[in-house]
């Protein structure tokens, strides 16, 4: 600007100012990524004769879709469906369960530095990995069935509720705390008066969240041994009965709308 | 204010008598449908190997320890692939979800048809686990990383794609006005008027979902579909507890690392 009114003219066109603002940053993260795209998908080795021959049998296989067969031949469809709900719902309550102590030592304001640490990793270890890990644990310690299912989702709320809940009560107003201690509440009366009002309606929330959450996952862990729909799925899959799995499929999409519309709506109501 | 009486002393409380007893139906409702479903899962349960666990777990962990380092050596290439199936599936995943998100967002949609079209792709992608998304594509294009990115992809568009659109909605509308006021087309409305003001959630999407997908793609090969679940599934099926240590321990330092990576760019750019 300070260039063009010493000479006195004006620039007559305008450029978009860039999204990185530093022209060497800029340009290392291009030429960087160019380089890591390149050397990716140089080692990716797509073989793209298997393409060119799966590609038909991608069309037979999805014409083995349709129709979907709903007709339930084998009697599990419907009993896989009810496994996986109540998987769902009793690994969330105890999954909660687990987490509120958890959180309430996890959250800085509360916890004295060993416990806040030792909460801390039991998170960070849940968070880390999947559900379909833990599965995989609990299966060859529990045995196959829905049982292994809960364990593994049970642990896989830990990681997401207990952390919500610490971030929520470390957020939490401290005044409000400070004067339920005034009044000479002990610990559990402080918890239960001054922490517990504000960070109940997320949490409420956020378990309707998570029950939904549990429902999908639910239908994976079957696929590792859990139990479930994931197991019915599974079965389907290696029986070649694409039609039943169509229809599994079909079930678990038109499941998980329903829940998120209705969580969405609860979690409305709740705030 | 509700109160109850008693030795004629008014006493505060709470709630009144009606709330109290929707509270406890409420409660009872809950409880009944917890205990059943508890019930439903107990029965289908084997009681001796729940009691046998822990000496199962002692008996695993006893055999994990020490972790087989030697076999690092082979997992710097699962590695990789992994990381890939992540990055690659994440970038398909906004070339697919960014057009999506303008097409699906209300001030941007061309008409109501494109919008329930692009609200549909966003909750079937979402509603399909990458895991299943796997399971079908490596019955079509074969087993290994290309099953694995397109399973990524598709599953993570869904996710992007309502992100982005939301933050579309929420614009400031008084900046897209003023690019309106000089005569701008459609397009350039869109390019100088709208791009700028989402291209940070954009890129934090993206950062965030590419964390996401590290932690996904470490499963993928469960199934078939590359990555370092590849050679976790084959230690574990041939009882290698020593290489199943040693592969837990490499996906919790990747996924630690993808953790620190998105959230320093995701720092630097919000």
């Amino acid at each position: 600007m300070a260039n063009s009114l010493e000479t006195g003219t004006y620039p007559s066109s305008w450029k978009k100012a860039p999204f990185i603002k530093n022209s060497l940053v800029r340009w290392l993260i291009i030429v960087g990524g160019a380089i890591y795209l390149a050397a990716a998908l140089g080692t990716m080795n797509i073989d793209l004769e298997r393409v060119k021959e799966g590609l038909p049998r991608a069309q037979r296989f999805l014409d083995s879709f349709f129709p979907p067969n709903f007709s339930d031949n084998r009697g599990v469809l419907w009993e896989g469906i009810a496994e996986s709900i109540w998987m769902a719902i009793i690994s969330t309550v105890a999954g909660i369960a687990l987490s509120v102590p958890i959180g309430l030592g996890a959250a800085r304001n509360l916890a004295p530095a060993w416990v806040y640490l030792f909460c801390r990793g039991i998170i960070a270890a849940s968070r880390t990995f999947p559900e379909i890990i833990l599965a995989i644990f609990a299966v060859k310690l529990f045995g196959f069935g829905p049982f292994a299912g809960f364990v593994a989702l049970s642990l896989g709320t830990i990681g997401f509720y207990a952390k919500l809940l610490a971030e929520d009560i470390e957020n939490s107003s401290a005044s409000q705390a400070e004067a339920v201690k005034a009044t000479g509440a002990n610990w559990f009366q402080w918890i239960n008066y001054s922490i517990q009002p504000q960070v109940m309606p997320r949490m409420i929330g956020l378990s309707i969240y998570r029950l939904d959450i549990n429902f999908r996952e639910s239908a994976v862990v079957g696929i590792v041994g859990g139990g479930g729909i994931g197991a019915t799925l599974n079965t389907s899959f290696s029986r070649y009965e694409f039609d039943t799995a169509a229809a599994i499929l079909i079930i678990i999409i038109l499941i998980v709308m329903s829940m998120e519309y209705t969580s969405s709506f609860f979690r409305k109501w709740v705030q | 204010m509700p109160a109850i009486t008693n030795n004629g002393i008014e006493t505060w409380r709470l709630r009144t008598s009606k709330e109290q007893w929707i509270r406890w139906v409420c409660w009872l409702i809950g409880l009944a449908v917890i205990m059943y479903a508890w019930q439903m899962i107990s029965e289908k349960t084997v009681w001796f190997f729940v009691t046998d666990a822990p000496s199962q777990a002692a008996d695993i962990g006893s055999r994990m320890v020490p972790p087989k380092w030697s076999y690092m050596d082979k997992l710097w290439k699962p590695v990789w692939d992994t990381i890939n199936i992540a990055t690659i599936g994440t970038i398909i995943a906004m070339a697919i979800a960014v057009p999506v998100a303008f097409a699906t967002a209300r001030n941007t949609t061309p008409n109501i048809v494109v919008r329930t079209i692009g609200l549909f792709i966003i909750v079937s992608s979402r509603s399909v686990n990458s895991l299943i998304w796997a399971l079908i594509l490596v019955f079509i294009l074969g087993p290994g990383v290309l099953a694995g990115t397109i399973a990524i992809g598709l599953r993570s568009i869904g996710f992007c794609a309502k992100l982005i659109y939301e933050s579309i909605e929420e614009i400031d509308h008084t900046q897209v006005e003023a690019i309106e006021a000089t005569g701008a087309s459609g397009p350039q409305k869109m390019i100088f008027g709208i791009l700028p003001q989402v291209l940070p959630t954009i890129a934090g999407v993206g950062i965030y979902r590419w964390d996401i997908n590290i932690r996904e793609s470490t499963i993928l090969g469960l199934v078939g579909a590359g990555g370092i679940g590849l050679q976790l599934n084959g230690s574990l099926n041939t009882l290698a507890w020593t290489q199943v240590s040693l592969i837990l321990i490499v996906i919790l330092v990747t996924v630690f690392i993808s953790e620190w990576v998105s959230a320093k760019v995701r720092g630097a750019i919000i």
